[in-house]
């Protein structure tokens, strides 16, 4: 994998954090995808279906674009079927278990100092961090 | 409704070429970054940092306002309670981000690139969340999910 530098990130971490700021300021919610998900497949009570399709569409409208256009991409995965679908299964019951992601934790929540979402930021970051370290540096799996 | 949907587009348009664009689509990069003990790939910490400052700011004009643009009110949480439910959700999902180095978004924005993994993640993703959806209602009857 080649070296990305921090120009890349910064700049795809502003939009994303613009992104966030334009749908609160816009339509008052959190731009959390995990709560998003939920709600554009009618597993969530409290979201707006419509809306929760809205912005997924737009994510892989905006992602295709950028990746046309913008910078060119190629993501390396390496996990098994059984792994990507263990893991799928987690985070899809994880993240409604706790409430949220990476964005609606991590950016929106920190974002407006919420403690409740420092605590989750700061759980999922360290196990995250730790099962890496389990699985490539104990048990020697994932190159 | 046309309005807010339309928003809800845009939003979602800059949020996924942020996502390839800043690489954190990529799980190859994802993992690298949380593999602090390894040849650890800072760069990532570049997304968190960059996304704070407008979201924060947006926040900090929300405070101002009595209602979003496009919405009667606004939609933020107000629990600050840390109970069992946020703790073991979150370490769930820390599980499950490190085993693959997808997270929600960049799952659902790698979807553009056709790839099956990320399809495959995706559905199990849902169905992780329809699982918690039907647990929560068999063990409080009655009870209608946050």
């Amino acid at each position: 994998m080649t070296e990305l530098g921090y120009l890349w990130p910064l700049t795809g971490g502003l939009l994303i954090g613009l992104s966030a700021g334009l749908y609160l300021l816009l339509n008052g919610r959190i731009a959390g995808i995990s709560g998003l998900a939920a709600a554009a497949a009618g597993l969530a009570d409290d979201g707006d279906s419509k809306l929760g399709l809205g912005f997924l569409a737009g994510i892989i409208a905006g992602a295709w674009l950028a990746a046309a256009l913008i910078r060119q991409s190629e993501i390396v995965i390496t996990s098994s079927p059984a792994l990507l679908i263990a893991a799928g299964l987690i985070v899809g019951y994880g993240t409604r278990l706790g409430s949220g992601c990476t964005s609606g934790h991590g950016i929106c929540g920190l974002a407006r100092l919420s403690s409740r979402s420092l605590a989750a930021t700061a759980i999922f970051m360290t196990v995250a961090a730790a099962t890496v370290f389990v699985t490539r540096h104990l048990l020697g799996v994932q190159p | 409704m046309t309005a807010r949907l339309l928003a809800s587009i845009v939003c979602g348009l800059i949020f996924g070429a942020g996502l390839l664009i800043s690489d954190m689509i990529n799980p190859g990069r994802v993992l690298a970054f949380l593999d602090v003990a390894g040849s650890w790939d800072p760069s990532l910490a570049f997304v968190m940092g960059g996304a704070l400052i407008p979201s924060a700011v947006a926040y900090i004009i929300r405070d101002r306002r009595s209602a979003p643009l496009l919405d009667s009110r606004f939609y933020v949480p107000a629990n600050r309670s840390i109970d069992w439910k946020l703790v073991t959700g979150s370490g769930l999902f820390g599980l499950g981000w490190g085993l693959v180095g997808f997270c929600p978004g960049p799952a659902i924005g790698a979807l553009s690139t056709g790839r099956w993994e990320a399809v495959l993640f995706v559905a199990a993703m849902l169905v992780g969340m329809s699982l918690f959806r039907l647990s929560r209602r068999q063990r409080l009857p009655g009870y209608s999910a946050n």
